[in-house]
C-alpha cells in the first residue's frame, strides 16, 4: 500500500492522457460486451440445453416435418422416458417486423419436457381446455403489452389465413438465459384445420425426446435414427445441445465474425495504450533512473509500470463492461431479434480479465525498457 | 584522512585499488579513468576538480555502485562492490549511499515530504517512524515548513535542500554530490555548500564532491584532482573537517 501513492501519482500527473486512454478501454470492453451479448443470443440454446433431451428432426432439412406416428415409435425405443413435438408456424402478428418463434406444441406432453419454463397452474389449465388458447412468455408479452385474456390474431405465412388466438397464460423462465420470446398454441388446432390434402397434415415439424438416462443419450440417438433409416422420412437425431449449435451455425459462422472483430479491437487497444506508456515512460526516465540509483530494483520499476498499465486496463474495462451492462437493463433493441439479451457474470468477468492481459501485454514493452534503464546513461540525457 | 597513492592499510571507509574504466564509442576505446587509487576514511569530506571529460563523474559512480569498473576494486566500509550482482548493489546503494545531483532530479509530482520519503519506503519502517525521519531530515536542511509544497513552488536552492534531505533521510554511510552547486546562483549554493558543509562537522558524514568551482572545492577537507584519468596527490583544501 506504501507504494500506491507512487501509482497514483503517475496516472494523475497527465489527467488528460489516462482520461482518454481509459476511454479507450472503455468503448472497446463495451463492444466487447456487445459482442459476448450477442455471441451469447446465438449460443444461448447450446448452453442451456437440457442434458437428457434429444432433438429429431427430418434428415433432409430441419424445415421438412415427420410422420405424427413417430411419436409412438420414438417412445418405445428403450431409455426414452417420453416424446413430444413441436411445429414451427412462421406467423406474421400485425407486422413482418414483428418477428417471433410461435410454435404448434402437444399439450399433453410440452409442460414436463420444459419444467424450465413456469406456466401457472390455472394458466395451463386454461390453455389446456381451449382450443384456440395459447402461451406467450412474459418478454413477449411485454414487448406487445399482451395479458391473459388478449385475442392475439396471427397471420400465417405457411399456413394461409388469419388464426386467432386467446392467449391464456404467461410463462416465465427458471433462469436468465430461458428464452421468454416464445408463442405457444396447440398442434391440434392447426393439424385439424388443415385440409386433408395438406402436406402438412398429421406431421410435426420436429419430436422432442427425453431419455432416461444421458449417458446413454447415444444409444438412443442410433436406434432412432436406424428405426427410420429405411423410411421416406428419414430422421437425424441428436442431442439438444449439438442441434442447437448446429442451429446457430446455420446463421453464419457468427462466433468467427465476433472473435474477427473483438481481435481487432483489442489489437488495435493494445497498440494504443502500449504507445501511451512508452510515451509515459520516455517522460519519466530520470525519474526513474533516480529511484533505480536511490534503491529501487529492475524488479520495481518493471511492475511499478505495469502495474500503472495494468490500472488503466481495470478502471476503463470495468467502466466498459459495467455500460454494457447496464444497456442491457434496457431490453433488447432489436425487437426480439435477440431474445436473450443479456451479460450474464461469468462474460463480465472475462472481459476484465481479457482488458486487465491487454494492460499488461500494453505495458510489458515499455516497462522491461524501463527495468533495464542504466541510471548512469539515463542521468546523463538530462 | 586521503590518500591516492594505493598505499593505505586497507581499513578506510573507502578504499578503491587500480580503477580503469574503459568506454567504448564505436571502433574507439576512451579510457577515462586509469589504475587510479584512492582512500578515505569516515567523516572525510573531499572534493574532486578537474577539466571536463576528466572522469570526476565516472569515479563518482563508480563509487556509488551506479556503474562498474573495467578492471580493479572498490570495498565500502568492509563490502567489495565490484563483484555485486546488479540486485545485491542496488540493495548496497539504498543503505550506503546518498546522491545528491545537480539537477536535484525531485519527483515533481511529490511533495517535498514524498520525496524525502522516497528512500524509506524500501525500509521496514512504519509510516509513523517515517514520518518521523523525514520531518528530521527536513528540519536539518531548513525546509521544516516546505514539506508540503511540490518542487515547483520551491526555489532552485530549496529543491537541492530537499534532495539533500532525500540524500541523508536513510543514513547512507556517505554521500556523493555531483555538482550540486552547478545550477544554482551565488547565495543558493553557499546556502547548500554551508549545509553539506554542516553534515560533515555536526553529523560527521562522509562526502565526495564534484565541482568545478573553487569556492565549492574550498570547503572540503581534501582537494583531489583528476586529470586524464589519474589522480594527483591530496591537498588539504581547508582545515580538515
Amino acid at each position: 500500500m506504501k507504494y500506491f501513492r507512487l501509482l497514483r501519482v503517475s496516472l494523475t500527473r497527465r489527467k488528460y492522457r489516462t482520461m482518454l486512454t481509459i476511454g479507450s478501454f472503455a468503448v472497446a470492453m463495451f463492444l466487447f460486451g456487445l459482442l459476448a451479448i450477442v455471441q451469447l443470443a446465438f449460443n444461448q440454446g447450446a448452453e442451456i440445453a437440457g442434458a437428457d433431451r434429444l432433438i429429431v428432426m427430418n434428415k433432409v432439412s430441419f424445415i421438412q416435418p415427420l410422420p405424427l406416428s413417430y411419436a409412438e415409435r420414438i417412445k418405445a425405443v428403450p431409455g426414452v422416458k417420453s416424446v413430444t413435438h413441436a411445429t414451427w408456424f412462421g406467423g406474421i402478428y400485425q407486422d413482418e417486423r414483428n418477428f417471433f418463434a410461435q410454435f404448434a406444441v402437444e399439450k399433453d406432453t410440452w409442460r414436463d419436457m420444459y419444467p424450465e419454463f413456469q406456466v401457472p397452474d390455472d394458466q395451463w389449465k386454461a390453455f389446456a381446455e381451449d382450443r384456440q388458447g395459447a402461451i406467450a412468455g412474459e418478454g413477449l408479452a411485454e414487448r406487445f403489452g399482451w395479458k391473459v385474456g388478449d385475442r392475439i390474431p396471427i397471420k400465417g405465412a405457411i399456413f394461409p389465413g388469419t388464426w386467432q388466438f386467446n392467449l391464456t397464460g404467461i410463462y416465465k423462465g427458471s433462469r436468465q438465459a430461458d428464452d421468454t420470446f416464445q408463442f405457444w398454441f396447440h398442434y391440434d388446432y392447426l393439424n385439424e384445420s388443415l385440409g386433408p390434402s395438406s402436406n402438412w397434415k398429421n406431421v410435426a415439424g420436429w419430436y422432442i425426446v427425453r431419455v432416461e438416462d444421458p449417458n446413454h443419450a447415444i444409444d438412443a440417438i442410433a436406434q432412432i435414427d436406424s428405426m427410420f433409416s429405411n423410411t421416406s422420412w428419414q430422421t437425424k437425431t441428436a442431442t439438444e445441445k449439438t442441434f442447437y449449435a448446429d442451429f446457430a451455425k446455420q446463421m453464419g459462422n457468427i462466433q468467427r465474425l465476433i472473435l474477427s472483430i473483438g481481435g481487432v479491437v483489442f489489437f488495435t487497444l493494445l497498440l494504443i495504450t502500449g504507445n501511451t506508456m512508452a510515451i509515459a515512460v520516455r517522460e519519466r526516465t530520470a525519474e526513474l533512473a533516480i529511484l533505480k540509483a536511490i534503491g529501487y530494483s529492475d524488479a520495481f520499476v518493471l511492475f511499478y509500470i505495469l502495474a500503472e498499465s495494468m490500472t488503466i486496463a481495470l478502471v476503463g474495462g470495468i467502466a466498459g463492461i459495467v455500460l454494457a451492462k447496464l444497456f442491457t437493463l434496457g431490453g433488447d433493441p432489436t425487437n426480439g431479434m435477440l431474445p436473450i439479451f443479456y451479460l450474464p457474470t461469468g462474460r463480465m468477468i472475462v472481459g476484465i480479465a481479457a482488458a486487465l492481459v491487454v494492460g499488461a501485454l500494453a505495458g510489458l514493452l515499455p516497462a522491461v525498457s524501463a527495468s533495464r534503464l542504466r541510471v548512469v546513461e539515463a542521468l546523463r540525457k538530462i | 584522512m586521503v590518500r591516492v597513492d594505493g598505499r593505505g592499510d586497507g581499513n578506510s571507509l573507502i578504499t578503491a585499488r587500480n580503477l580503469d574504466k574503459t568506454f567504448h564509442r564505436g571502433s574507439e576505446d576512451i579510457r577515462v579513468l586509469q589504475g587510479l587509487n584512492l582512500d578515505v576514511d569516515e567523516g572525510d569530506f573531499v572534493a574532486f576538480m578537474g577539466p571536463s571529460g576528466s572522469g570526476k563523474t565516472t569515479l563518482l559512480n563508480l563509487l556509488g555502485g551506479l556503474d562498474v569498473p573495467t578492471h580493479g576494486s572498490i570495498r565500502v566500509a568492509g563490502d567489495e562492490i565490484t563483484n555485486m550482482s546488479a540486485s545485491k548493489l542496488t540493495s548496497w546503494r539504498a543503505r550506503h549511499v546518498g546522491f545528491v545531483f545537480q539537477m536535484f532530479n525531485l519527483i515533481p509530482v511529490l511533495t517535498a515530504f514524498q520525496n524525502v520519503e522516497l528512500p524509506l519506503l524500501l525500509t521496514r519502517l512504519s509510516k509513523s517512524e517515517r514520518r518521523q525521519h523525514v520531518e528530521a531530515a527536513l528540519a536539518l536542511v531548513g525546509l521544516a515548513d516546505r514539506m508540503r509544497h511540490y518542487p515547483r513552488q520551491l526555489s532552485g536552492g530549496q529543491e537541492q535542500r530537499v534532495a539533500i534531505a532525500r540524500a541523508i533521510v536513510s543514513d547512507p554511510t556517505f554521500l556523493l554530490c555531483d555538482e550540486p552547486t552547478g545550477d544554482l546562483d551565488r547565495r543558493s549554493a553557499d546556502e547548500v555548500l554551508d549545509l553539506v558543509e554542516r553534515l560533515v562537522k555536526d553529523h560527521k558524514k562522509t562526502v565526495l564532491l564534484v565541482t568545478h568551482d573553487p569556492r565549492a572545492a574550498e570547503r572540503a577537507g581534501y582537494l583531489l584532482h583528476l586529470e586524464k584519468g589519474v589522480l594527483a596527490e591530496a591537498q588539504v583544501a581547508g582545515a580538515p573537517a
